[in-house]
């Protein structure tokens, strides 16, 4: 079974990236492969001009990943927890320690620092969850359904966040629901659909070229259909 | 790295002192665990020692082979004979029905003139001897032509009653029956020869003595403490495969063994934060329960451990085992979805490891296919290595065959979940 089929996709330095696609449509996998967590059966690609199979620990250095799950620990508090990742990265001493309290602080969640994890919203969860991909300022970050089950405030301060980290020079490959969010904060959009690329391009590129759309959501409906996707 | 594998070990750490439930399965389980076993082992062995076993004793006889089979039983601090029941003589019809509903453990039955039977049949078997000696003229001729059927002791022994004390029960009475033969064949002889004013020697010209170990010229003498506490220990050490799967399987679901994929750490790092965590606590649990052993076991009534001169090897064969077991949990963690699968399959499959290895039945009590199995069992290597150390006396030299067996199970074991993992994340 091909979760991908016949995807080619070109991603430059500097760009918010959206992965669009309804539930299946094989955006988690292609995240997956990009992060280096599933080998894929044929095909290949680079980040940075490098692939894993020579360079997988120089890619890992300059990507970043925040998974669609709260991937934290939670009895340890987000202190903790950031100061284990960021280590992982390689980040240690003051200079770590600064950089977890000063990403804390932008998402406002300094007071809780030490606040073990399993006590937090969902919202806090999630923005914890970004800042332990970002510690160490990563080149490429992938990110998988980032603001899903937040509040509207959590949400914001997450894009927020991700405006400032791309303004700063971070290229960001993003999956989401959200077609509305994506509309206003991708640059490009692909969408994806049963393991096939179906449209890439600007947001408002992609509206132009739809017959009667009127967003993002009239596109995506165009090109995926109205079918419900459940699948077991 | 240093710092990475440094870094993983704090978390490991900082999970687990989280964590009260694992650390009561930690530490507090395996102390009551080998407090409570060594309890229950040692009055076990005192109530068969110490207090005597009542048993039926049915005299068809009224000779003098059923007196000296009562007397000796009587003088042997096992057994108190019962011959009556509500003031009337047992017959064998209520020995058994007593027996077989488990209120008595054991009846002897002994035969109807027995005592005559055996004198006649000696008197005949000592008659023939002495005759083909040409002494026959001398002495009287015996009943040669009358036909002696052979007598049998009947036993019966409470269904519930363990092979172990009815083969070492039977074993007391045969030896007994055939010192009263032998008594009697000697008598006898003296009677035909007539040589009443020469006593044979009739003890046993071959005895026999148990040569007990000594280390600095003093005798060590092995208490059950001494075979009960490396058991348990051992046991409790292989417990560490419960919680070690848990937390990795915790990990696969939290996500952070994903996170953990994405960053730039190798395997090794994770796998190296987590045996050295594990292997200190597994260190801990053994120091913990030899404390106990030697420091709290007499205030319980219980001989104290004697580790003298034994502590660093003991701990070497301690982290030895711990290693095997962190294998198998790593194993378990990755091969494991949930943690319904890791916790059960955890203590069952340790609890199998223990019977196979000889933790409850010594190896050598084993049919054959098991002794072979168990010879492929790790708790089994760390248990002979416990015992080699502590109640063998042995060198570091002779521990190594089996302490290196133990670290390749942990390197084959982490090896494969390795494998598994990658072979599970290939689309």
């Amino acid at each position: 079974m091909y979760s991908l089929n016949d995807v080619s996709l070109d991603i430059n330095q500097g760009e918010i990236f959206g992965l669009l696609g309804p539930n299946g449509a094989g955006k988690t996998t292609l995240i997956s492969m990009l992060c280096g967590l599933i080998k894929p059966s044929s095909g290949h690609f680079t980040i940075d001009g490098l692939n894993y199979a020579g360079h997988s620990s120089k890619i890992k250095k300059i990507i970043g990943v925040v998974p669609q799950e709260y991937a934290l620990y939670p009895t340890l508090t987000a202190r903790e927890n950031l100061h284990y990742f960021g280590s992982m990265y390689g980040l240690k001493g003051s200079e770590l320690k600064d950089k977890v309290i000063e990403t804390l602080d932008l998402l406002g969640l300094l007071k809780f620092a030490d606040k073990r994890i399993e006590t937090f919203s969902g919202g806090m969860k999630r923005r914890v969850n970004l800042i332990a991909g970002i510690l160490h300022n990563p080149k490429v970050l992938f990110l998988d359904e980032p603001t899903v089950g937040v509040d509207v405030q959590s949400k914001n301060a997450i894009i927020d966040y991700l405006k400032l980290l791309n303004q700063n020079g971070t290229t960001i490959i993003y999956t989401s629901h959200h077609l509305a969010e994506a509309e206003d904060f991708c640059t490009t959009i692909a969408i994806l659909d049963q393991g096939k690329i179906y449209a890439q391009g600007t947001p408002s590129g992609l509206i132009a070229s739809t017959e009667k759309a009127r967003n993002l959501e009239d596109v995506f409906i165009s090109l995926t259909g109205k079918d419900l996707r459940d699948d077991i | 790295m240093i710092y990475k594998i440094w870094m993983s070990i704090v978390k490991e750490f900082l999970l687990l002192k989280r964590d009260l439930g694992g650390l009561v399965i930690l530490f507090i389980m395996p102390l009551v665990l080998v407090i409570t076993v060594t309890l229950i082992q040692d009055s076990t062995f005192k109530a068969v020692s110490e207090n005597k076993i009542q048993i039926l004793l049915v005299d068809n006889d009224k000779g003098s082979v059923s007196k000296t089979v009562f007397d000796n039983l009587e003088k042997s601090q096992l057994f108190t004979v019962v011959t009556q029941i509500d003031g009337k003589p047992i017959t064998e019809e209520v020995a058994r029905e007593n027996v077989y509903k488990g209120k008595f453990q054991l009846a002897i039955v002994i035969p109807k003139n027995l005592s005559t039977d055996l004198q006649a049949k000696i008197d005949q078997n000592v008659e023939n001897i002495v005759s083909k000696m040409g002494f026959s003229d001398t002495i009287a001729k015996p009943e040669t032509s009358k036909i002696i059927q052979q007598k049998e002791v009947k036993l019966y022994f409470d269904p519930a009653v363990q092979l172990s004390f009815k083969s070492s029960v039977m074993s007391s009475i045969d030896k007994m029956i055939s010192q009263i033969e032998t008594k009697s064949i000697y008598t006898t002889f003296q009677n035909q020869l007539g040589e009443e004013n020469t006593k044979f020697e009739q003890k046993s010209f071959i005895t026999f003595k148990e040569i007990i170990p000594k280390v600095n010229n003093k005798e060590v003498l092995p208490n059950s403490v001494q075979h009960n506490v490396p058991a348990w220990t051992l046991f409790a050490i292989f417990f560490i495969v419960i919680p070690l799967s848990i937390n990795i399987v915790k990990e696969k679901s939290q996500g952070t063994f994903v996170r953990l994929l994405t960053n730039p750490v190798s395997n090794l790092v994770v796998i190296i934060g987590k045996t050295v965590t594990y292997s200190a606590i597994c260190m801990i649990q053994f120091y913990m329960m030899v404390a106990v052993a030697i420091f709290l076991f007499p205030h319980i009534g219980l001989p104290s451990l004697n580790v003298e001169g034994h502590l660093f090897l003991m701990s070497v064969v301690a982290l030895f085992s711990g290693f095997a077991a962190i294998g198998f949990g790593i194993l378990l963690g990755t091969i494991a979805s949930t943690q319904e699968q890791s916790a059960p399959f955890g203590a069952t499959s340790v609890i199998i490891l223990a019977a196979i290895g000889g933790v409850w039945v010594p190896v050598f009590a084993m049919p054959k296919i098991m002794q072979l199995i168990a010879k492929s069992s790790p708790m089994n290597w760390a248990l002979e290595a416990f015992y080699d150390v502590l109640l063998r006396n042995v060198s570091f030299l002779e521990i190594i065959p089996k302490i290196s067996l133990l670290f390749l199970f942990f390197i084959i074991t982490t090896c494969i979940a390795l494998f598994y993992d990658k072979k599970k994340r290939t689309v």
